[in-house]
């Protein structure tokens, strides 16, 4: 009789503690996925806060005259017309330098190299390119294009300086493509007697434009949002070119972009107004980026599920 | 014909020189910060430069000692890194094990985004924000402190946080790549022996993903170190031990704050903060490299 009552009060009791572990359990687990929640949350929230901090600080401050004015205190006006201008010519220049040698050297890797020593350097080289600061290339840019060849503080040494920096994404993006593109097309065109450059010229690069697009679109928003490389290269002025011929020496010259405005305007001149201005300006050309380029990988991960 | 075999080579000597860009760009960046760099070290002295305590470049007896500016950036890094990559791995392991599709488009274009937004809207919000937070959290800290320099907020603490905010979308981006390479059949396995979702996650899925997940975070490190902009505008302008509320000098925003007027001597010092952090990158560089290597293996 004691002996039986003894065993069942221990059946009870593994039964209560397996219980209580279960219990634990569950509620730990919960906690856990509420922490990540929680996480995941912080990281959404974090986003929409700063949207919509910077355009209710921002979106009263752009106006008509804003956008198309420059900074004066004789005219009264304040504006960032010249800082756009800069913007615009700093993207061109170095895109229109940065394009054809990023993709060049994609096709270099993807179609030409065999693996070897030589791949393995220029690899390394890229990525270690992808993984320098932006102010240690604003250092040297600023003694190599601007003391060096002598260019001084000027758009031409602003564009200089982001070329290097921003070749490893265009080239990343290429090669990208260029590995989606199918072997039987390579095949195909040079079983046809084309010769290797006609095939990559006329199949491969429009085959891999979309990619080389994202790549381009990629580094004009890096360019866009740059200021540490920019600071001792391109300068800080913000006047408007006068005329053609004023737009022609413009590179020669130095010239802030908006986001070194932005900054300048933040810190040493103190009008957050100004710098809240030209942040919502800044934060829709990041949302634009973002958008086309999600429009161009979709778009990309249609013509890849044709094949 | 002959014209033909002619473009062919031309064509391919010209992508040549093109992919030879990138080796020659790191050649001459790297001969320049060590060319600029080491003069300074020997005018200075080695080890008054890295490791003397007091750095008064334009005083009488100008000091040009950098050890409190390593260390701040180290510790800066450090903190941020322990900050950001818990929250960063959470919302990672959100996107990979538990979002629907709906959900986790969403919650993966705003880490895009947040990776997008230049690094000065940062610091402007950091002035904005955290700079006030901080003033009102040190007078209630340091209320009546005779020996405590006051700051207005830029210090320490607030560059912490927005380098950890800053660093997020990497560590998400990469770990959310790492834990959904990790096959299914893992998951099934630990479901199936009857764990619940939540220990597969922890005890099978994250440990598997751990080579990945480590890559996310060097690479972590590396763009929390060279943050120059965002953190000169939340960090205050005196170099300092780096204590939370001290104002505080890293790598990157001395250069910055100073390269604008600096000369002679001094110029040449914050060459050597260049070529200090330049050291720093190329470690992190070649760990991720390595790590690269291994993972391809």
């Amino acid at each position: 009789m004691d002996g039986t009552l003894l065993i069942e009060r221990k059946e009870n009791k593994t039964m209560i503690s397996s219980k209580r572990h279960i219990i634990n359990r569950k509620l730990k687990d919960l906690m856990t996925r509420m922490l990540i929640y929680v996480c995941t949350l912080f990281s959404v929230s974090l986003l929409i806060g700063i949207i919509a901090y910077v355009f209710v600080r921002g979106i009263g401050v752009i106006n008509w005259s804003f956008l198309t004015s420059v900074t004066s205190v004789l005219d009264g006006t304040v504006g960032i017309a010249g800082n756009i201008v800069n913007t615009v010519l700093i993207v061109l220049i170095t895109m229109i330098i940065a394009t054809p040698i990023g993709v060049g050297s994609a096709i270099y890797l993807n179609e030409y190299a065999k693996k070897g020593r030589l791949v393995t350097i220029i690899e390394f080289a890229t990525e270690t390119l992808a993984g320098i600061p932006s102010i240690i290339f604003g250092l040297f840019g600023m003694m190599f294009f601007g003391e060096k060849l002598g260019l001084g503080y000027s758009l031409l040494t602003g564009s200089f300086t982001l070329i290097l920096m921003v070749l490893p994404l265009i080239t990343r993006n290429t090669q990208e493509a260029l590995k989606t593109v199918p072997k039987m097309y390579r095949d195909g065109a040079i079983g046809l007697g084309s010769g290797k450059w006609h095939m990559i010229r006329t199949i491969l690069i429009p085959c891999a434009m979309p990619g080389i697009i994202t790549g381009v679109i990629l580094a004009i928003g890096r360019i866009v949002g740059e200021s540490a490389a920019l600071l001792f290269t391109a300068g800080s002025a913000k006047h408007l070119p006068a005329g053609i011929s004023g737009l022609l020496q413009k590179p020669f010259q130095s010239g802030g972009t908006l986001t070194i405005q932005m900054y300048l305007s933040a810190t040493s001149e103190g009008n957050f107004d100004v710098a809240f201005g030209i942040a919502v300006v800044l934060l829709i050309i990041v949302l634009l980026i973002n958008l086309m380029t999600k429009r161009l990988t979709k778009k990309f991960d249609v013509t890849r599920q044709s094949n | 014909m002959k014209q033909r075999a002619f473009i062919e080579k031309l064509a391919k000597t010209i992508v040549l020189i093109c992919a030879a860009v990138a080796i020659f760009a790191v050649c001459a960046i790297t001969l320049y910060m060590i060319l600029k760099g080491t003069p300074a070290l020997k005018k200075v002295g080695v080890y008054d430069l890295l490791f003397g305590k007091v750095w008064k470049p334009t005083a009488a007896h100008p000091a040009y000692g950098i050890f409190y500016i390593i260390l701040s950036s180290l510790v800066g890094t450090a903190a941020a890194i322990l900050l950001g990559v818990p929250i960063g791995l959470l919302t990672a392991v959100y996107l990979s094990e538990m979002a629907g599709k709906k959900t986790g488009s969403i919650v993966s274009s705003a880490v895009e985004l947040l990776a997008a937004i230049p690094s000065v809207i940062y610091g402007l919000l950091g002035m904005m924000l955290l700079n006030p937070m901080m003033y009102r959290l040190e007078h209630k800290i340091y209320r009546g402190d005779s020996q405590h320099v006051f700051t207005g907020g830029a210090n320490m603490l607030s560059a912490i946080l927005v380098l950890a905010i800053m660093i997020l979308p990497t560590v998400i981006s990469v770990s959310k790549s790492s834990l959904e390479s990790v096959p299914n059949s893992l998951r099934a396995a630990s479901l199936a022996l009857g764990a619940t979702q939540e220990q597969t996650i922890f005890k099978s899925v994250i440990p598997a993903a751990k080579s990945g997940i480590l890559t996310g975070i060097v690479l972590g490190i590396g763009r929390a170190l060279g943050e120059a902009m965002a953190i000169n505008m939340v960090a205050g302008g005196a170099v300092n031990i780096p204590l939370p509320f001290n104002s505080v000098r890293t790598l990157t925003t001395q250069i910055v704050s100073e390269m604008g007027y600096a000369g002679g001597l001094h110029r040449e010092v914050l060459f050597t903060v260049g070529l200090v952090l330049y050291v720093f990158i190329m470690i992190v560089n070649l760990i991720l490299l390595n790590a690269r290597k291994r993972g391809a293996n």
